[in-house]
């Protein structure tokens, strides 16, 4: 069995628990063992944080990265922020010895040391890449028919050249891991635009940031989509909370949710009874 | 006229961003950046900017606040200027200029208290038990040892003092 350190973030555990949830069961179901990274913090996120202070940014990632490598287990996330800070974070600790040097400093502090061995998944390239669309399909119990807008968000395939998981203009992988429920991908303009939230923008230029979400949203309606499945608990936020107000009214789920449904999990064991937008399957 | 002033061009690049210098002005950001499309933000013009030092041009703007980070731009830039990278040292620079915004401030203050962006509240921690969740995540949250640890990062790197 698969076993890695499950990191949490912010997002998911204290706006979005039920994606937290759905991912505990729907990993549990494919054989995927999630070990509590506990004493972790926030990655941190690298819109935000980074911006304000990079030192501050490397020291903390290094800490949780330095917190899996003492339990011996690679990290799993769930969110685009999380991974994109923690892969990039290992990428550089790994490329630059003195930077790593230079943060094990601060970490000997604590008790702590990071040799640069932690690597980082997404949730959703383990499923890809680890568990496999075949696996996958012989655990849907309830093949789904949605006409779906899948979001990639930025973090996930980008930085392509560090990342190298799929096509960054053209991905073709949460379409597939969307489709073998049985959902349709609907094709649409712009599909790899950012959803407006990150970088800061919705924390302090919040108008901005909507009418990113809303040229996404008017894409997403042209399209055909009755769903947003995306696999950022941030994007996922921009989404079912920022539609509100733009009058739309898209579901919105996390991949691990959708997988989820499929499974024949509840849809109140998910946390999709606390959304936003209220989604009704 | 301007004068280039090429010791902050060293600091942008101190600062990770030293990709800055092959940039030859295409303007394939420009035309990449979604936020363009929304705001006065025009990547080409910030890295000529930067390119040619000046300081208070690129860390007093707005526009230097208007980039999600979706790094469009960079995988498209035909030199490999790791734009979002230049971004990230011109926030920083401009931070410890002591230009941060409020909404920033409060994400700030998040992190030093809880060691999140966000912070718990009733109605998660209601609905964390609901799901069959501890209220508050195992994480430093959670305990005040590791709190500690944490805090003692921030400290280290000078992050409660940038960012009051």
């Amino acid at each position: 069995m698969a076993k890695y350190a499950f990191f949490l973030g912010c997002i998911a555990p204290l706006r979005y628990p039920g994606i937290e949830k759905s991912t505990r069961e729907v990993c549990k179901a494919l054989g995927i063992e999630l070990v509590e990274l506990k004493d972790a913090s926030c990655c941190p996120a690298p819109g935000v944080i980074k911006s304000f202070s990079k030192a501050t940014w490397l020291a903390a990632a290094a800490r949780n990265l330095a917190l899996a490598e003492k339990e011996g287990l690679d990290i799993i996330t769930v969110c685009n922020g999380c991974y994109g800070s923690l892969f990039e974070a290992a990428h550089e600790l790994h490329e630059d010895k003195k930077m790593l040097a230079d943060v094990n400093k601060i970490l000997a502090d604590i008790g702590l040391e990071y040799k640069g061995g932690t690597k980082v998944r997404h949730f959703a390239e383990v499923l890809y890449k680890e568990v496999g669309l075949d696996a996958i399909k012989a655990a849907i119990k309830k093949p789904l028919g949605y006409k779906v807008a899948t979001f990639y968000g930025c973090h996930f395939l980008k930085p392509s050249s560090i990342k190298n998981l799929d096509n960054a203009e053209n991905p073709k992988m949460l379409d597939e891991l969307v489709t073998v429920t049985g959902a349709e991908s609907m094709p649409r303009q712009q599909k790899l635009m950012c959803c407006g939230a990150g970088g800061g923008l919705r924390s302090q230029f919040g108008e901005t940031a909507m009418k990113f979400t809303k040229e996404n949203l008017n894409n997403m309606k042209a399209s055909g989509a009755e769903m947003i499945v995306d696999v950022c608990p941030f994007c996922h936020l921009q989404f079912d909370a920022g539609q509100k107000e733009l009058g739309f009214g898209f579901p919105v789920l996390h991949l691990s949710q959708l997988y989820g449904v499929a499974m024949g999990m509840d849809a109140k064991d998910l946390g999709l009874n606390v959304h936003v937008t209220p989604v009704k399957l | 006229m301007v004068t280039p002033a090429p010791e902050f061009t060293e600091e942008i690049a101190a600062n990770g961003g030293a990709s800055l210098m092959l940039c030859f002005q295409c303007g394939t950001c420009t035309a990449s950046c979604p936020s363009g499309k929304f705001t006065a933000y025009r990547t080409r013009k910030l890295m000529r900017a930067a390119q040619l030092g000046l300081k208070d041009d690129t860390i007093n703007s707005e526009d230097l606040w208007q980039c999600t980070t979706c790094y469009t731009c960079s995988e498209r830039c035909p030199r490999d200027v790791q734009i979002v990278d230049v971004v990230t040292a011109l926030r920083n620079i401009a931070v410890a200029n002591g230009k941060l915004y409020e909404g920033h401030k409060k994400v700030a203050a998040n992190l030093i208290k809880v060691g999140h962006t966000v912070d718990n509240n009733d109605k998660i921690k209601a609905l964390r038990k609901e799901l069959g969740l501890p209220e508050n995540p195992p994480t430093v949250m959670d305990n005040a040892a590791a709190k500690a640890d944490f805090d003692k990062i921030l400290n280290a790197t000078g992050f409660n003092k940038l960012v009051s």
